[in-house]
């Protein structure tokens, strides 16, 4: 019979990818429910000696496949690899992260492993013994609970919003070998551009200043950069900024763009369209700063500020400043 | 080039989606259907295409009766002919019998490049192009935002957080759009014309040969959690309101 909690742990470089404890400790909590193990899949080259490090939160057993095939991420490597150990040790639930890599591997997983899947989920829990998970549908316009008929059931994890609560255990490490061949391995990565500026992914940013019409050009940006820069935040933009070309792509939070889930969210000349609301309500605090008192985001926010935000920020950015110091 | 579009009629994304009070499914009356528009990028990727290497385009959905109407819109884009796959079997299919109706239907005409939207903006599941690339047996590289055709198969550029990627993949296989691979074309006048003639199958169950075995079941739709009423920081000088809102943010919600 299916038993265990298993997750497939991330890492870039060589380093843990933060969703990875959260995964760990979240797999912790439901084993301990279950009062099964909790075991970690982790897949890279030159990696075995971060193992261990899960086992600070909750993680009992860590199967490492360790091989240059599996560096850097592709999805044939690490699906084949993933779905050998999985289906050699058959786990009950199998958790991974919904981050960009994790949910491409987890749809990958989910078709080899002929089961179902709970994507982007936002609270896991079991009931009679079987996982029960919260998702968010329609960018969080409505939510599902979702049950999961086939072993292992699967859910991928919304990032940041899982507490990464330490729990030690053994973290044993076990090595497996994930047994690729080179014919299996169809894509290839030929390159990779890394993002110099520092910035962190709004889908992983703690906090986030994000801007909307009401910033009236690029150069609104200013203002928001100059706060972000002295909160560690990271710089969003509504649709509206974004299809005016004031903004990448990369930064839209919303319903076509990027779902967040920060802990403290602050949307300045954001008017809050249903498609922006969706895509950043399940964020921790949310602040409003916009001159028209009957924008909708106001209906959303836990502390809203009726005034010109060129006037409002640079103020708050000083008051920021001064308690940070 | 054989190109295969798979597209997802969803509500547009101005609806407001209202629980039904069982919890057995959302309130549809008075949504206005539109073609995912994650799926319209995949669209446009497709005709671009064929319109520089020759080929032809299909597209193809699973979905109720109105589905056929995002079919005839990417008809309507350029593309040449559809299948629609309409059971009420299908009704809330889940992922995995989904992308088996979609495998059932593509394996039976060729593909080279099969385009997925990146996810559908209703379920927000993004799992069909992937569990489907498996079905198929070919490979998936996923939430692309630039396409090159090499010949023997295609770089790609997929942006993860904080890096971009340039992956070589050969063909067939199976690509899902982001935003920014592409500006959707409208559809023209003449291209709706055209597209009441264009060959649409239409496809049952039965006909392809698949069960439905879904293996994720939602168990009851819920509306968002309620969030606290929110405080409103009043006042008329700037500076007073901008010290407010950084002592409550440090002090009571404790996020600097």
């Amino acid at each position: 019979m299916a038993k265990g909690v298993w997750i497939v742990a991330e890492q870039r470089d060589g380093a843990f990818r933060k969703i990875s404890f959260e995964l760990a400790a979240t797999a912790r909590k439901l084993a301990d429910q279950l009062g099964d193990e909790v075991c970690a899949v982790l897949c890279g080259a030159g990696i075995e000696g971060i193992a261990g490090q899960l086992g600070k939160y909750g993680v009992d057993r860590v199967f490492v496949a360790d091989s240059p095939a599996l560096e850097p991420y592709t999805t044939d490597a690490h699906a084949l690899a993933v779905a050998k150990i999985v289906k050699e040790n058959d786990p009950a639930i199998l958790l991974l992260g919904a981050s960009t890599q994790g949910k491409d591997l987890a749809g990958r997983l989910a078709g080899k492993l002929a089961t179902g899947l709970a994507t982007d989920c936002t609270d896991v829990k079991i009931v009679d013994g079987k996982l029960l998970a919260l998702r968010p549908m329609y960018a969080g316009k409505c939510y599902a609970e979702v049950a999961i008929a086939s072993f292992p059931q699967m859910a991928s994890l919304r990032p940041n919003v899982f507490p990464a609560t330490e729990n030690p255990k053994a973290g044993a490490v076990v090595k497996f070998d994930p047994a690729l061949e080179a014919g299996q391995l169809k894509t290839k990565v030929i390159e990779v551009q890394k993002d110099t500026s520092g910035k962190v992914d709004l889908t992983e940013a703690n906090i986030i200043v994000t801007g909307g019409r009401g910033m009236k050009g690029p150069e609104g940006y200013a203002v928001l950069e100059e706060l972000a820069a002295i909160l560690g935040a990271t710089v969003g933009a509504s649709r509206a900024a974004v299809d005016a070309g004031w903004r990448p792509q990369s930064d839209q939070v919303g319903q076509t763009g990027k779902i967040v889930s920060a802990n403290l969210y602050i949307a300045c000349g954001v008017s809050g369209a249903i498609q922006h609301l969706a895509g950043m309500s399940s964020s921790k605090f949310i602040v409003a700063v916009n001159k028209d008192p009957e924008a909708p985001i106001f209906a959303k926010a836990d502390y809203g500020v009726v005034e010109d935000l060129f006037k409002f920020m640079p103020e708050f950015a000083k008051e920021c400043k001064k308690l940070l110091a | 080039m054989n190109i295969v579009a798979c597209v997802k009629q969803v509500p547009d994304t101005e609806a407001q989606i209202k629980v039904k009070p069982d919890g057995s499914g959302i309130e549809e009356g008075g949504i206005k259907w539109v073609m995912n528009p994650y799926d319209e990028f995949g669209v446009e990727e497709a005709l671009r295409l064929k319109e520089k290497n020759g080929g032809e385009v299909t597209i193809v959905s699973v979905g109720p009766q109105r589905a056929m109407e995002t079919i005839r819109t990417a008809l309507a884009m350029g593309a040449d002919r559809g299948i629609h796959i309409c059971d009420p079997a299908f009704d809330g299919a889940d992922a995995y019998t989904t992308a088996s109706a979609l495998a059932a239907a593509i394996k039976a005409i060729p593909h080279d490049i099969i385009f997925c939207g990146q996810r559908a903006i209703d379920d927000d599941s993004g799992q069909v192009g992937a569990i489907l690339a498996e079905l198929l047996g070919i490979p998936q590289v996923t939430v692309i935002t630039k396409l090159e055709f090499t010949g023997a198969g295609v770089k790609v550029i997929r942006p993860i957080e904080g890096a971009q990627l340039l992956i070589e993949c050969p063909l067939p296989c199976l690509l899902t759009a982001q935003k920014g691979l592409n500006e959707p074309r409208y559809a023209s006048l003449p291209g709706i014309m055209k597209a009441k003639k264009k060959p649409v199958d239409v496809k049952d169950a039965a006909g392809l040969g698949v069960s439905v075995a879904n293996k994720a079941t939602i168990v009851k739709f819920v509306p968002p959690p309620a969030r606290a009423a929110g405080k409103i920081i009043c006042g008329d000088d700037v500076a007073l309101k901008a010290a407010e809102l950084a002592r409550l943010l440090r002090e009571e919600a404790k996020v600097i």
